[in-house]
């Protein structure tokens, strides 16, 4: 083989696997973006209908409720303005309390809950999820006067 | 006293720094020997002052000395000594000057075993090094200095987050810091190499035992977090591919490619330029890696700071030091060329293809790492990439990596496969695939596709592996320590395969609300919750369950997990109840009290998890192994000439 086309070759292979990466990661993209939505926004009817996403916000005081005996527990997720009621069914974890951060992942029902297959909490006293700080931080409508 | 003493060793330190990489450098490009000399004392000096306000933090976390602001939101005058000792490195600040202190370590190392080689390559790296010691100093000093105080003095600690009061986690971020510092040296090796503009086999021979070094750290970092994370978050997960995960995840990918590009470029004179842009690589992405964690911009358990001058100030010198090295690196780098050829079944080409995959599976994970960030910053809605994106991109290279695993370690280098050694390996791969239906049939009952091809490889590179000192061992050849290294930690990768595969495709994870008395059974072993009780530790009260687990009636284990609750306050922690076994764990976590009598149980079951560990302390140990062959201490000779005067460049 001449250099050249030695080269050539090199270059080919090199287009070739970078080509599959690039198929691959787009087809695992595909499926495995999680988007998040705080309750105005899925309310506005921003959030996909057909698509689990992420939702996140405060619990609401005094919102957590369950059922006796059982792993199912209802509470209400709020960003101050809408406000989102959420199903769940298993453990919640630790740092998981009413009146502080939390993001679930889950979808939609047609009765206008959430129901979530996972909750997440946030991970320390000070510690806000980031998503949950900012979309909380937008400028309220009501502030809005023109 | 003592904090304000630690604060000056730092500033000194920093100084110190300033004068190794000017004096490093500016000797090495002037050719003046003195101003080398002073450059290399001043390494020693840098260390000691760094270790000065590193034992000086210490002591204000054992004397429990709350006018330091970071002791008192880290600590607690009830934390045991051991965790308040960890606690100097549980946060954004201590945590730098442990990275600081772990460069000046290996800085002080590459000094003292450095005399043989040529005396302006060596104070080339010295210098590189102490660049990287100013920036991460000024970075404490300007942004995150540990020793600032508080006025008025706490009486209190608030206390170190319960969750990394934990031994694991305690010696977990040291470990990690010190293999992620210690491609540093690689960087600077190549830094050097390329502003000198020339690379022999000698310089991949004094790099690779460096490498392999920082590797093993990497490695065993790695895998204590794996384990913190299974039995102390209490879920029962061992890797989650969170941004932070993949932040010490993706240096060691990059690490692990270095090693195999680094014995081509050693045996061969190959892979030169490409060798030298995986050693600038590895180190970004440490540096990378430091920016998610510490800059906030990641949602985790790890993301220490929120201020925006730390975040901008690891951009900037994250820019510097990557754009610098890649500037060189396009500047320099082809000037080295590399003209030998190779045949296509050669050990030269096994060894490309295992780069070629590892820096996919690299680059695949760094984009999913990123995207989210990218799309935050444009403003494009927020997303996450969920596991299974990685589970996939990382599956789908690790599969042709391992077959061809097996074949590359017995090939020979330049010529290709010799005629008898394939008949061997084809009855190897036949015994592979048999021994993982048979395991699949008789262990689980279950031949799926996806567990019989992570059972195959996994045997397939363990056998592969073990074959080479049977075959060394029967016809009387060397067994030195650089391949007893490699076989170790290649049936190590092999049986973290047959770990990973195991857990996979058959655990099984299920939520239960129990009473008292009341079983659940998952595997075939019944979880009885037979009692509740309080216990108190040294800082914490809590609850007890006995669940009882029994198999056909026959008793195997109480499993104990609590519920606790920090008498500093704060939320409660589950400790998980677990049994370890080799085919198996246990695992029982306490979740909250449900009403009627009830609690929240979460019951697992994890066949061969233990695997992945063990395969990880063998990958760590075969580094080890390797990284004290004989060949790496005998004397450089072709860069020899470092006790004659300098040639004029």
């Amino acid at each position: 083989m001449t250099p050249r086309r030695k080269r050539l070759l090199a270059v080919a292979a090199i287009l070739v696997g970078v080509g599959a990466a690039a198929a691959l990661a787009s087809l695992a993209f595909k499926d495995n973006l999680l988007y998040f939505y705080n309750p105005s926004q899925v309310l506005a009817g921003d959030a996909p209908e057909e698509r689990t996403f992420r939702i996140g916000g405060m619990v609401t005081e005094g919102s957590l409720k369950r059922t006796e005996g059982t792993l199912a527990v209802q509470f209400v997720v709020t960003d101050y303005r809408h406000s989102i009621p959420v199903r769940y069914e298993g453990l919640l974890p630790d740092l998981f309390r009413e009146g502080q951060g939390m993001i679930a992942h889950g979808r939609m029902n047609e009765r206008g809950e959430f129901v979530a297959d996972e909750v997440l909490a946030k991970h320390d006293e000070n510690y806000m999820p980031p998503e949950v700080a900012e979309s909380l931080h937008e400028p309220q409508p009501a502030r809005v006067a023109e | 006293m003592i904090p304000e003493l630690g604060h000056f060793a730092l500033i000194l330190a920093l100084l110190l720094s300033a004068t190794q990489g000017g004096f490093s450098l500016g000797g090495a490009a002037r050719g003046n020997h003195a101003w080398m000399a002073a450059g290399r004392s001043a390494v020693v000096g840098q260390f000691v002052f760094t270790a000065v306000a590193f034992a000086a933090l210490a002591w204000s976390f054992a004397e429990r000395d709350f006018s330091v602001l970071y002791v008192a939101a880290n600590s607690n005058s009830q934390l045991p000594l051991f965790y308040r000792i960890a606690a100097v490195w549980g946060a954004h600040e201590g945590s730098l000057l442990l990275w600081s202190l772990c460069l000046a370590g290996w800085t002080l190392a590459v000094t003292a075993a450095s005399a043989s080689l040529d005396a302006p390559f060596r104070s080339r790296v010295i210098g590189i090094l102490g660049l990287i010691s100013i920036g991460f100093q000024l970075f404490m000093l300007t942004t995150s200095n540990p020793f600032d105080r508080l006025m008025p003095a706490a009486a209190e600690g608030q206390d170190l987050n319960p969750l990394l009061q934990d031994f694991a986690l305690a010696v977990h971020p040291p470990i990690l810091y010190f293999g992620y510092v210690g491609f540093s040296v690689a960087f600077a090796f190549a830094c050097a190499t390329l502003l000198e503009g020339r690379l022999d086999a000698a310089w991949a021979r004094w790099t690779r035992p460096w490498t392999l070094a920082a590797w093993l750290f990497l490695t065993i970092g790695i895998a204590l977090g794996s384990w913190w994370a299974y039995y102390e978050l209490g879920w029962g997960g061992w890797w989650f591919w969170d941004p932070v995960e993949n932040a010490s995840f993706m240096p060691w990918l990059a690490g692990t490619a270095l090693i195999h590009s680094l014995a081509v470029t050693e045996k061969r004179g190959l892979f030169k330029s490409w060798t030298l842009l995986l050693a600038v690589s590895a180190f970004s992405l440490s540096l990378l890696g430091t920016f998610l964690v510490r800059s906030g911009v990641l949602i985790s358990v790890h993301a220490f700071a929120t201020d925006p001058a730390r975040g901008i100030f690891i951009l900037a010198f994250l820019t510097v030091v990557i754009g610098g090295a890649l500037a060189l690196f396009a500047w320099r780098a082809p000037r080295l060329n590399s003209a030998a050829g190779f045949e296509v079944t050669s050990r030269e080409s096994f060894l490309l293809f295992n780069n070629a995959f590892l820096v996919a599976a690299l680059s695949l994970i760094l984009l999913g790492t990123l995207y989210p960030l990218f799309m935050d910053a444009l403003e494009l809605g927020k997303v996450s990439v969920g596991p299974p994106y990685f589970d996939l991109v990382f599956l789908v290279p690790m599969i042709p990596l391992l077959a061809l695993l097996g074949v590359g370690m017995h090939a020979a280098w330049k010529r290709g496969l010799l005629g008898s050694m394939r008949v061997r390996l084809v009855v190897v791969a036949a015994g592979s695939l048999a021994g993982a239906l048979i395991i699949g049939a008789a262990a689980y009952g279950d031949i799926r596709p996806m567990s019989t091809v992570g059972f195959a490889l996994g045997l397939w590179v363990m056998l592969s592996s073990a074959l080479i000192p049977v075959m060394r061992l029967r016809s009387r050849q060397p067994l030195p320590a650089a391949v007893v290294g490699m076989v170790v930690a290649h049936f190590g990768i092999g049986l973290a395969t047959l770990g990973i595969t195991g857990v996979q495709s058959f655990k099984i994870e299920k939520d239960f609300a129990l009473g008292i008395g009341e079983a659940a059974t998952i595997a075939g072993y019944e979880f009885k919750f037979a009692a509740l009780r309080d216990v108190r530790g040294p800082n914490y009260v809590g609850v007890e369950a006995d669940i009882v687990v029994s198999r056909a009636a026959v008793p195997v284990t109480v499993l104990k997990p609590q519920k606790r609750l920090y008498n500093s306050g704060g939320n409660p922690l589950s400790e998980a109840g677990i049994e370890v076994g080799a085919a198996r764990d246990l695992f029982a976590a306490l979740g909250d009290e449900l009403g009627q009598g009830r609690w929240s149980v979460r019951l697992q079951y994890k066949p061969l998890i233990r695997c992945i560990w063990l395969g990880a302390i063998l990958v760590a140990l075969g580094g080890l192994i390797a990284a004290f062959d004989r060949r790496y201490r005998a004397p450089v000779t072709s860069t020899a000439g470092d006790r004659a005067v300098a040639p004029a460049r």
